[in-house]
């Protein structure tokens, strides 16, 4: 608690226990008059003195609307009716509510700095063989620093000594460690969780991936969402409307039917109730925990007006490449003719690839897994647009495509419209067999599909650069509804705006994307969602919302956080109205009093924040 | 000209209010307030100065809201 949060505690202290004991002495003795009045305006101006001064400095800046005129006007005027516990409960159960208030507040802040928690004290810097700790941000770009394992990394760099494993999960909600070494580059708010690293950094602080993360979830509350905006604006009519209502019924009523105190008290019923504290605090704070909640999910949502769109998200358009697949080569399979081993063939292609850096011959040596003796090879040769030629063993080896079969007179099957590309191999002239290389599938896809399908999302598209024959392959696998291959990024953003064109009425479009070429794409939807974007500032920059590694399943994770932080929106707008509204109409009627108001009032503010701080733990209920 | 401006105010309702205030004020082309940031970011309108137009925001923003704080 603040100190002005404990000086308030205190003063409901010592008001509710001079009550109490005016209550029982009010019980039990008969008093007269003027010390009844004194014993209840005691605890009545110590838990109320500054309401009264704020209600009467409303009144001067002509601020009359303002909720501490209403409850000074409604427990002056329970006070001049007699009503003198009443107007003293009103009073203590404001205060308690807006202490309350405060404090839910305070303790969400709290929690999502602590789940934001990666900005890093400081940094190590090596001087003359002494280790010292200095601000991140007093640190150039190209400096040598020093982490040690269980500290931060504090600025964006490239490891120059030493290796050892990453804790992410700050950044990403990933829990696998992530092992680095020598030349890989780092980004700052990671955990060293073994071996001491030295970095050269590449970055300073204001730039470095921890800032900008800092940045974009400090700021995401700053951007509203339109029931956040109605809210505002409802409440901006809502209170007027309320008070005008109780002024015609303290004053119209009576001039008929006489009995002027039943009506002013149903009329203060009125000034009670018409505070919109209740809506104009949960929904804010429920955006707010939902996009905190996200964030602990390694999903960085850039405003609530984006958490708002994707809950309603009705298509989603993907990009193929490093979207739904790696974007990396690997041998798909391996087809050796009748009487080769699978294994042989894949040595001979490692061989004769070994001295190449090729994605493909990359991807080939990879599969077979062991290190090419390259002392087996020689007269290497690369033929421009049909492969490679070299001796193996002392025969001769043909690595590349039909054109090359052909060319060493080597029988093989016919070409086929496949994904990916296929690589023949023919030894002596003679056809061994074909090795097909392809993107392959992120492992979460299959499940990221169908998990959209389930919370019915209408319609999966993918868009791709790519071959039909790869497109088809991969939207047949991932149950794609689908599919447009071979375009250009132009075509793309085209393609999007056919789709932005046919969806309903009140649904939005979302595309995710690896943020690297498809900006425009991103900017175009109603939603744009960059994957893998841990370091990759072009990608926070152009996306709506930002998943911190590539795992295409978070984005049902996020479609999902948004529609319950916006039920538990709707929860609190339908609740409040509701309460309130039947307590004014029972008001009206006669048939409501002070303490139904007092709950109408701070019970379902109460009520609306508790609901809203559920959207705090969403992150951890994967 | 955009600037955000750390501020301190209590309740929500009186963080909307600010917002209207700093709305209104002239060459402020528009004002948010983030009450959970306790942020308060202003737009300027074209030509207008900063300081100037801030000093005005902030006695606005007094007159709705007594108790609140605007950094400048």
């Amino acid at each position: 608690m603040t100190k002005k949060q404990k000086k308030m505690r205190l003063r409901i202290l010592i008001s509710a226990l001079l009550l109490a004991g005016m209550m029982a002495a009010d019980r039990l003795f008969l008093l007269p008059a003027g010390v009844r009045l004194a014993g209840y305006l005691i605890p009545y101006f110590v838990i109320g003195y500054d309401i009264l001064r704020k209600a009467v400095l409303g009144i001067r800046n002509r601020q009359v609307f303002d909720e501490n005129f209403l409850m000074a006007v409604a427990t002056v005027g329970a006070l001049a009716l007699g009503e003198y516990s009443e107007g003293v409960f009103v009073m203590l159960f404001y205060q308690v509510g807006e202490l309350f208030q405060s404090y839910a507040v305070g303790k969400s802040r709290q929690s999502i700095a602590a789940l934001m928690d990666i900005r890093p004290d400081y940094a190590n810097l090596e001087q003359d063989g002494q280790v010292v700790q200095v601000d991140p941000e007093e640190i150039a770009p190209g400096t040598l620093i020093l982490v040690r394992p269980g500290e931060k990394i504090p600025l964006d760099g490239v490891v120059e000594e030493g290796s050892g494993s990453l804790d992410t999960s700050a950044l990403t909600g990933e829990s696998l460690p992530r092992s680095v070494t020598v030349g890989e580059s780092v980004i700052s708010g990671c955990i060293d969780l073994d071996g001491v690293l030295r970095i050269r950094t590449t970055k300073e602080f204001g730039e470095s991936t921890v800032s900008k993360i800092l940045d974009l979830v400090e700021n995401s509350s700053m951007k509203k969402a339109r029931t956040e905006n109605f809210i505002t604006h409802f409440a901006r009519y809502y209170t007027p409307i309320v008070c005008y209502c109780a002024l015609a019924l303290a004053l119209i009523p009576p001039l008929f039917l006489g009995n002027w105190g039943d009506w002013i008290q149903r009329a203060l019923i009125f000034l009670v109730v018409s505070c919109p504290c209740a809506l104009v605090i949960s929904i804010p704070l429920t955006f707010f925990g939902g996009i905190g909640g996200a964030s602990q999910a390694g999903i960085l949502v850039k405003g609530s007006n984006y958490l708002e769109a994707l809950s309603k998200a009705d298509t989603v358009v993907f990009d193929k490449t490093g979207t739904l697949t790696k974007g990396s080569f690997q041998v798909a399979q391996i087809a050796p003719v009748p009487g080769v081993e699978e294994s042989q063939l894949l040595e001979w292609a490692a061989l004769a690839e070994s001295f190449s850096n090729h994605p493909i011959s990359k991807s080939l040596k990879a599969a077979w897994g062991r290190q090419p003796d390259q002392s087996r090879v020689s007269q290497v040769e690369e033929l421009a647009g049909l492969g490679v030629t070299a001796q193996v063993d002392g025969q001769s080896l043909a690595l590349g495509n039909l054109r090359l079969m052909e060319k060493v007179g080597a029988q093989c099957p016919p070409e086929r419209q496949e994904p990916g590309s296929r690589i023949h191999l023919a030894l002596d002239g003679v056809y061994q067999g074909s090795i097909l290389i392809a993107d392959t599938l992120k492992p979460t896809a299959v499940a990221a599909i169908s998990a959209l399908k389930k919370l019915g999302v209408r319609q999966t598209v993918m868009l791709t650069g790519d071959s039909p024959a790869a497109a088809a392959a991969v939207a047949g696998e991932l149950g794609l509804d689908s599919y447009h291959a071979q375009l250009l990024p132009a075509q793309k953003v085209e393609r999007v705006e056919e789709l932005l064109a046919q969806k309903p009425a009140g649904k939005t479009l979302a595309f995710v994307g690896d943020g690297i070429n498809d900006a425009p794409v991103l900017s175009r939807a109603d939603v744009g969602i960059a994957m893998g974007a841990l370091g990759s500032d072009a990608a926070i920059e152009a996306a709506d919302v930002v998943l911190m590694d590539d795992d295409p399943a978070k984005i049902a994770l996020a479609i999902r956080i948004c529609r319950k932080c916006m039920v538990i929106v709707w929860e609190n707008i339908i609740f409040a109205l509701g309460v309130k509204g039947v307590v004014l109409a029972a008001a009206a009627l006669g048939l409501s009093n002070m303490w139904l108001a007092i709950f109408a009032d701070v019970g379902v503010m109460v009520l609306a924040v508790l609901n809203s701080t559920r959207m705090l733990r969403v992150g951890k209920s994967k | 000209m955009k600037k955000t401006y750390k501020i301190e105010v209590d309740c929500a309702n009186c963080a909307a209010k600010m917002e209207q205030a700093a709305c209104r004020t002239p060459g402020v082309a528009a004002a948010t307030v983030g009450f959970m940031a306790q942020k308060m970011s202003v737009t300027f309108e074209e030509g207008a100065d900063p300081a100037a137009v801030m000093e005005q925001v902030v006695k606005n923003c007094k007159v709705v809201e007594d108790d609140c704080v605007i950094y400048i």
